[in-house]
């Protein structure tokens, strides 16, 4: 059992690794690198994510805010400090998960909808800290973003971004499977089944939480922060509500409690707009249609769903 | 009392109202799905544009306020009816996900069948400002406050005394004993969805000619109608209407008194301590978890 279930995960990893890696033979130009590169990013906010919404069972509504904190947080370091680009990303990320680490203690006692109200609070309080604050961060107009400087050469290229982008989510969904099927990751779920009946158990549930929390909001902020130097630009509406809104839907959407599923849930959401630019006006109502038919279809997330269709209808 | 204490208050307690009777309509489909329905904004941005549309259309105030409402609340029986229903089986997540894609859905129509223009309507009965006390307050306010009353001595009476009210806080309370008790869970459901509908198309009819309408007002007015739902305690009726005056009150302190560019971010810390030291909201059911 236990060797069946590592050879489906690293099955698993390996199918994305040949798809990451094969990628670049359909992208035929650096709009396609573009999309591929912000698939990248979101999904590593959403594999983050998903371990805290997926598998902890605990909702957060304001990680659209570590993800812009992340990002103004190198940028400020970079742009008014003059600090080299490289060394700004580490601290600011750094920072934002000492944030969330402090932050997590009182907020985490919270429980469903109401955890839910106090992250969204924390986002919106984030976006309008960011967009008032101009002398920092431009205000709600933005601010420009200096490339990425690795000894001395700036990562330029659409090229280059995608296979740092690639690496580091082949990284995030090594370590998120591994987390999943490790004590901590079995504690995690147990919690979510029943805080109190695991901490009968013995799990201490305030702890665990926490970790996974911070863990996650450090996800958020890294792929902000790559974001911000990659796109050269960041605007408030990075951390705004429906940006946080729309990566817990990319977590849903794919499957809670599957670390693929998240990655298929940032591709799917992120690649849709852009093939429904065309309909121009008709986007958004296209774009709520599907999500909503989509939800309906496949309750459980689009991952979860296709693996019971494809898996042997006997037990074991 | 200051004019300018007395200016706030009447500020507060306009927007305090509106944020109630949003926050009234998502206790209520809370309270018969466990659902936070994220396009409960959306009926708050239908009502006011539908009014503007029918009042084009050469419709008088009250008739076009009313098809407005009408036109919301079959919006919301639909998206029970078409969304909310088929999926019943699915966890509480997945509904709620289907909520924000109906809201995306409601926003992209919204800009189709109408523009994305900013609309205004005009006040109920003129813009006159009255004077009381040195502070200047406008009549639409006043109809604000006086509409919310009304609709808050109807609930208080469709739930305490009619068969369906009662019918549908049984639900709330224990969902298999209602069914068991022979109370159709799916037509409270859909009826909770009109009822809902009903309340944000009038928060969004009364707001309009203060603070003007389009096709994207759902999202705001919708965030604040969720917070002021948890700071009074979700599914309680007293606690949205609570929850929403205090926000109102707390939004208008805060820019009268501090910044008004840092309003938002005032209200939202003291929702997060209120949350913090009552984890139930003010008014919310203390409940232990059933291992």
């Amino acid at each position: 059992m236990l060797a069946r279930l590592g050879a489906a995960r690293s099955g698993g990893l390996l199918a994305l690794a040949l798809a990451v890696a094969l990628l670049p033979l359909a992208l035929g130009n650096q709009y396609l690198y573009d999309v591929a590169i912000l698939v990248g990013l979101n999904a590593i906010v959403c594999v983050g994510l998903n371990l805290l919404i997926g598998y902890a069972g605990q909702i957060s509504l304001g990680h659209a805010g570590f993800f812009a904190l992340g990002g103004y947080g190198s940028a400020i370091l970079a742009v008014r400090y003059g600090w080299p680009p490289l060394a700004t990303l580490p601290v600011s990320v750094g920072s934002v998960t000492l944030l969330a680490f402090l932050i997590g203690r009182p907020i985490l006692r919270l429980k469903g909808h109401y955890l839910a109200m106090a992250t969204l609070g924390l986002g919106v309080i984030i976006t309008v800290v960011l967009a008032t604050a101009d002398r920092f961060t431009g205000g709600p107009d933005g601010m420009s973003v200096p490339p990425l400087a690795l000894f001395g050469r700036a990562l330029a290229g659409e090229r280059a971004w995608y296979w740092l982008v690639g690496a580091l989510l082949l990284a995030c969904v090594w370590l998120a499977l591994n987390l999943v099927e490790s004590p901590r990751g079995r504690a995690l779920r147990a919690l979510h089944g029943s805080e109190v009946a695991a901490e009968m158990i013995g799990i201490d549930s305030a702890r665990h939480k926490l970790a996974v929390f911070v863990l996650s909001a450090g996800l958020a902020a890294a792929a902000g922060g790559l974001t911000a130097h990659y796109s050269g630009f960041i605007t408030p509406s990075q951390g705004s509500f429906l940006r946080s809104i729309e990566l817990v839907t990319m977590v849903v959407f794919g499957g809670m409690a599957s670390t693929f599923g998240a990655v298929v849930g940032a591709a799917v959401l992120t690649t849709l707009p852009q093939l429904l630019t065309p309909l121009k006006d008709y986007e958004m109502v296209v774009f709520g249609a599907v999500m909503m038919f989509t939800m309906i279809f496949m309750p459980r997330g689009i991952v979860p769903t296709l693996a019971a269709l494809f898996k042997p209808r006997t037990r074991g | 009392m200051s004019a300018q204490l007395l200016q706030v208050l009447f500020a507060g307690l306009t927007a305090g109202a509106i944020y109630a009777l949003v926050a009234l309509g998502f206790s209520i489909i809370y309270n018969s799905s466990q659902v936070i329905n994220f396009a409960q904004g959306e009926f708050v941005m239908i009502g006011g544009m539908a009014t503007v549309s029918f009042l084009h259309l050469g419709l008088p105030l009250p008739l076009a306020a009313l098809a407005a409402v009408a036109a919301t609340t079959l919006v919301a029986l639909a998206l029970d009816k078409l969304a909310v229903e088929r999926a019943r089986n699915a966890s509480v997540v997945t509904l709620i996900i289907i909520t924000i894609g109906a809201s995306i859905l409601l926003r992209g129509l919204a800009s189709l069948v109408w523009d994305k223009n900013i609309h205004a309507l005009p006040a109920f009965s003129g813009d006159k400002p009255i004077s009381v006390g040195g502070a200047t307050l406008l009549p639409q306010s006043l109809w604000v406050l006086g509409v919310s009353l009304a609709v808050l001595a109807a609930l208080w009476w469709f739930f305490n005394r009619t068969l369906y009210g009662k019918a549908m806080l049984a639900t709330s309370h224990n969902r298999l004993a209602a069914q068991l008790a022979g109370i159709s869970v799916r037509r409270v459901l859909l009826v909770s969805f009109g009822l809902s509908g009903a309340l944000g198309a009038l928060a969004g009819i009364l707001v309009a000619p203060i603070t003007f309408t389009a096709w994207d007002v759902g999202v705001m007015l919708g965030l604040k109608g969720f917070a002021a739902a948890i700071l009074g305690g979700l599914g309680s009726g007293p606690g949205a209407v609570l929850g929403g005056l205090l926000l109102g009150l707390a939004e208008a302190l805060a820019a009268g008194y501090v910044s008004s560019a840092y309003k938002d971010v005032i209200a939202f810390v003291i929702i997060l301590a209120v949350l913090v030291l009552m984890p139930g909201g003010l008014l919310g059911r203390r409940a232990a978890e059933r291992v």
